[in-house]
């Protein structure tokens, strides 16, 4: 009876499931189209899903292990349950492949059915609460009906009873997981995962060797605003490119991303989790009402919804996503760096921060502000332009438009303008002049790099601002330019790219390492290094690791000064974000919480006296935490004070900067 | 509040950033848009007399304004009279203004002229507009320490804007870049005050020594909240024409103002 029933069933299924493979790429054909190299990507997709995914996912042993038996057990099941039961090949050699198979799978899925007896919190419940029982099911029933094929039990062993039994499981175990792939059941993370992979907007991130890490590709994409027809970022669901909304969908919702995330530990209503099954909500079109993860804190389940059709935040009543939940991001990317599936969250949230700023005018609190003032006076304070230098007045710093070629160039930054950041800048010139680099500023034809303006959405303003920075350089010859502000340095190197401006751009950090391995600095010992207790922690900038993948100078540079660095549980690539990126200080979206306090408070475990730092935000954002506290220092004031400088040079007359901000364009 | 049947035009100039002089949508004439705005929606004209090819105007459409409406003229142009001419022909009940351009000559007498040219009333200070009816307006003015003067106005009026009038909307690209700016060409006057007068940069208007005599901080508190008590100065009340236009005369010849 079985080898009657089990064909016709296996058949259905499969025929259910493309039926729903169908339906679904319907849905993703709803986004915008985008160049992707299909058959590239789908050659690429095997070692992506293999290597790259799994290499993500081995940051928790435990589940990279049950993945591979029940994934691993699950394909080479299904395969030989159609040669075997569908297509009648009753080989007894396919028959112990098959119990093997499923046997894997089987022991896999204990695995999964014991990390669900009592799920973290991250883990989304509902539907994939019947996960576990299923895959058992799947790999028991199929594992008991292979056993008469591989010659173990006589083939009429158990009679009509074990027949409808298993044809019972079987029903069960194929619905979950041939067609409930692709009609939007659990295992539906498969099958658009392993698409999403082949057709990934971002495929420079899965380069040799394998580790596709998201600092491989980490720049905002351009908007292209020479056409007036393109919308302006993401207003509704089918705004999206098709492959955003496909990467939408292979969301396996392990919440890895809402472990991680700032903004969520913080209580502001953002969870990456719940946003990207609120964008596949929007894609289907229904409501919130069926998700069973943690929501965004503050924000009842059951209340949002929204279709591919109509726009995900509104501005009367609710839609999809509240305004404020985009507001709430950082861009740290955490979320990206940690999703097994590679979605990217932030160019999500950025391309509907764009449709907010550049449609709606809805830059919430100080963000229409710090526009206008980047778009008037060139920094996001309104400061008058021309004191740009002011911090360096008795420094004689040699400008660009006086040298027109050098080594170096000194990308000062806005934290020009701020009085603790310029005790940094002034401690980085006294290294660069302490190891005789060719350096020079380019003074009072600096401006903003454009990064908070792009991360609030404004990509017009970004762009301004970019190209005028871009004719600025493009007049001068250097090799390399190198900046104490990770964000600058992000966007000078990931990001003006697409403008024309193509650079060799370095953090001081990495600059510092440079010059001490060549030797061209005498450093001394620096206190902290004598001492037995207290010490030094440091604190990477997101935009330093995270987005460009530099762990490892900073380090170096502490370790050649004497200082052991005292890591935090969560530093490197899971360092929490300081609070202060993404232009989220500025949009300011209460929580419960303050972002500083919390990385203060992991700052404070290891019981350090001095957090090391490399970046102005970071600077401001973790002085603003209330004493008592550790002092906060920039890398660069810490070399600074262990320089040894050979031979005092005769203090030369200060010329005073020029007086005078041109236009350029 | 917002009246079917009203027409507002706001008039708009060239702003200039205070620090870095870059030109921008003007301030004031910003709010004036706002408040335009806030009465009838995008049904509001907004009106400017000078160069239709200058892009910052375009952040008053970035405001969520379909169109721009631009009477063509040269630098050096007299914008008075063809806005006179204009509003004249327009059919508005309300036209809104800043208080002082932040180009050009921004004297601040626009909006005294032109009410002067059509004959309407003038409400400095405008802070908001109540209630249109009935050729009547409800409107609130702005008086120092966030004092505000209930006023009723007939219609049509000139409301000239200040700080006290609401914050400005964020002017956004996309309807910036999609907006309209309509050209229509009017007979260009010479502005004769150009051709006689020079400009040089403004100096600093002196400021009264603020001179603190208050020692406790309850002092100070009332000192910056208490009303503007002025001394001296009379309530006339009934009088003829004839003698309260002899109080004003005595009140000017004694400030300095007449001499």
């Amino acid at each position: 009876m079985l080898n009657t029933l089990l064909p016709i069933l296996l058949f259905t299924a499969l025929a259910l499931a493309v039926l729903g493979a169908c339906r679904r790429v319907m849905l993703w054909r709803q986004g915008r189209p985008t160049h992707v190299d299909l058959l590239r990507g789908l050659l690429a997709m095997p070692r992506r899903y293999l290597v790259d995914l799994h290499h993500v996912v081995e940051r928790d042993r435990y589940m990279s292990r049950t993945h591979v038996a029940t994934a691993g057990g699950f394909v080479l099941a299904a395969v030989l349950a159609v040669l075997v039961h569908g297509f009648g090949l009753h080989n007894r050699l396919l028959g112990w492949a098959l119990l093997a198979a499923t046997a894997c799978m089987f022991i896999g899925a204990l695995f999964v059915a014991k990390r669900r007896r009592n799920p973290p919190a991250r883990l989304s419940k509902g539907p994939w609460m019947r996960l576990p029982k299923s895959l058992l099911m799947f790999s028991a029933s199929f594992f008991i009906a292979t056993l008469p094929i591989a010659g173990i039990l006589p083939d009429d062993f158990g009679g009509w009873v074990l027949a409808a039994v298993l044809t019972v499981g079987v029903v069960w175990g194929v619905s979950e997981l041939f067609f409930g792939m692709t009609w939007g059941g659990p295992m539906k993370h498969a099958f658009a995962g392993a698409l999403h992979l082949a057709f990934h907007r971002r495929p420079e991130r899965f380069r040799t060797p394998f580790n596709a890490s998201a600092a491989r590709s980490s720049g905002l994409k351009a908007l292209d605003l020479g056409d007036a027809t393109a919308p302006l970022g993401v207003e509704k669901p089918k705004d999206f490119t098709w492959n955003q909304l496909l990467g939408f969908d292979s969301c396996v919702q392990c919440g890895r991303c809402e472990a991680m995330c700032p903004a969520y530990a913080a209580g502001q209503p953002l969870n990456p989790k719940k946003l990207i099954q609120d964008m596949v909500i929007g894609m289907a079109g229904g409501t919130d009402a069926r998700y069973f993860g943690s929501p965004y804190p503050g924000k009842p389940i059951g209340e949002h919804g929204g279709n591919a059709h109509s726009p995900i935040v509104s501005f009367e009543g609710k839609a999809l996503v509240d305004a404020e939940t985009l507001w709430s991001c950082t861009t740290c990317r955490a979320c990206v760096e940690e999703c097994p599936m590679m979605i990217e969250h932030v160019d999500a949230i950025v391309d509907m921060r764009r449709h907010l700023t550049l449609e709606k005018g809805a830059t919430p609190n100080k963000g229409a502000e710090v526009l206008d003032n980047l778009i008037a006076t060139d920094n996001p304070n309104g400061f008058n332009p021309v004191n740009r230098m002011n911090w360096a007045a008795d420094l004689d710093l040699p400008l660009m438009a006086e040298k027109h070629h050098a080594d170096v160039l000194f990308w000062v930054g806005d934290g020009a303008f701020d009085m603790r950041n310029q005790r940094t800048l002034r401690a980085f010139v006294k290294v660069l002049k302490a190891a005789k680099v060719d350096f020079a500023v380019l003074g009072l034809e600096e401006r903003d790099s454009g990064d908070v303006a792009r991360r609030l959405g404004d990509e017009a303003t970004f762009q301004q601002l970019a190209r005028r920075n871009i004719g600025t350089l493009s007049r001068y010859r250097f090799n390399r330019i190198v900046t104490c502000d990770p964000h600058s340095f992000h966007v000078l190197r990931n990001e003006y790219g697409a403008l024309g401006g193509t650079y060799t751009v370095f953090h001081h950090s990495t600059f510092l390492a440079e010059l001490i391995d060549a030797q061209m600095l005498k450093l001394g010992q620096h206190p902290l290094a004598l001492q037995t207790s207290g010490g030094l922690t440091y604190h990477d900038p997101c935009y330093l690791g995270r987005y460009n993948g530099e762990y490892e100078a900073p380090r170096k540079v502490l370790k050649a000064i004497g200082i052991e660095v005292r890591e935090m549980e969560r530093s490197g690539f899971r360092a929490r974000c300081c609070g202060g990126g993404g232009g989220a200080p500025i949009t300011d979206i209460p929580g419960v919480q303050r972002i500083p306090d919390m990385r203060m408070a992991d700052i404070k475990t290891t019981g350090v006296e001095v957090v090391a730092v490399g970046c102005p935000q970071c600077t401001a954002m973790l002085e603003g935490v209330v004493a008592p506290r550790p002092e906060v220092r920039d890398i660069a004031e810490l070399v600074a004070e262990v320089l040894i400088e050979s031979s005092v040079a005769p203090a030369k007359p200060s010329a005073t900067p020029r007086r005078k901000a041109e236009e350029v364009l | 509040m917002s009246d079917a049947l009203l027409d507002v035009i706001t008039l708009v100039s060239v702003g200039s950033h205070p620090m870095s002089a870059r030109a921008r949508r003007a301030e004031q004439d910003a709010r004036a848009v706002e408040l335009g705005l806030h009465l009838v929606g995008d049904r509001l004209t907004v009106l400017h007399a000078g160069n239709p090819y200058e892009e910052s105007l375009r952040a008053y459409l970035g405001m969520g304004l379909p169109a721009l409406h631009v009477l063509e003229q040269p630098k050096g142009a007299d914008a008075l009279p063809v806005l006179a001419n204009y509003l004249q022909e327009a059919h508005v009940q309300v036209v809104l203004t800043g208080t002082q351009a932040e180009t050009g000559e921004g004297s601040g007498m626009l909006p005294y002229l032109l009410a002067e040219a059509l004959g309407w009333p003038l409400v400095v200070g405008l802070a908001d507009v109540e209630s249109v009816e009935a050729g009547y307006a409800q409107v609130l003015q702005a008086l120092p320490r966030g004092q505000r003067r209930r006023l009723k106005v007939r219609l049509p009026f000139i409301g000239s804007v200040d700080n006290a009038a609401p914050a400005a909307r964020q002017s956004a690209f996309g309807p910036a870049r999609r907006g309209e700016i309509t050209l229509e060409d009017v007979e260009v006057v010479d502005d004769l005050l150009w051709h006689e007068a020079a400009l040089q940069p403004a100096r600093p208007r002196p400021k009264r020594l603020k001179v603190i005599k208050a020692k406790t901080a309850a002092d100070r508190f009332r000192a910056a909240t208490a009303k503007a008590t002025g001394e001296g100065g009379q309530i006339l009340r009934d009088v003829s024409p004839q003698a309260g236009a002899e109080a004003i005369f005595k009140v000017l010849c004694e400030e300095g103002v007449i001499r």
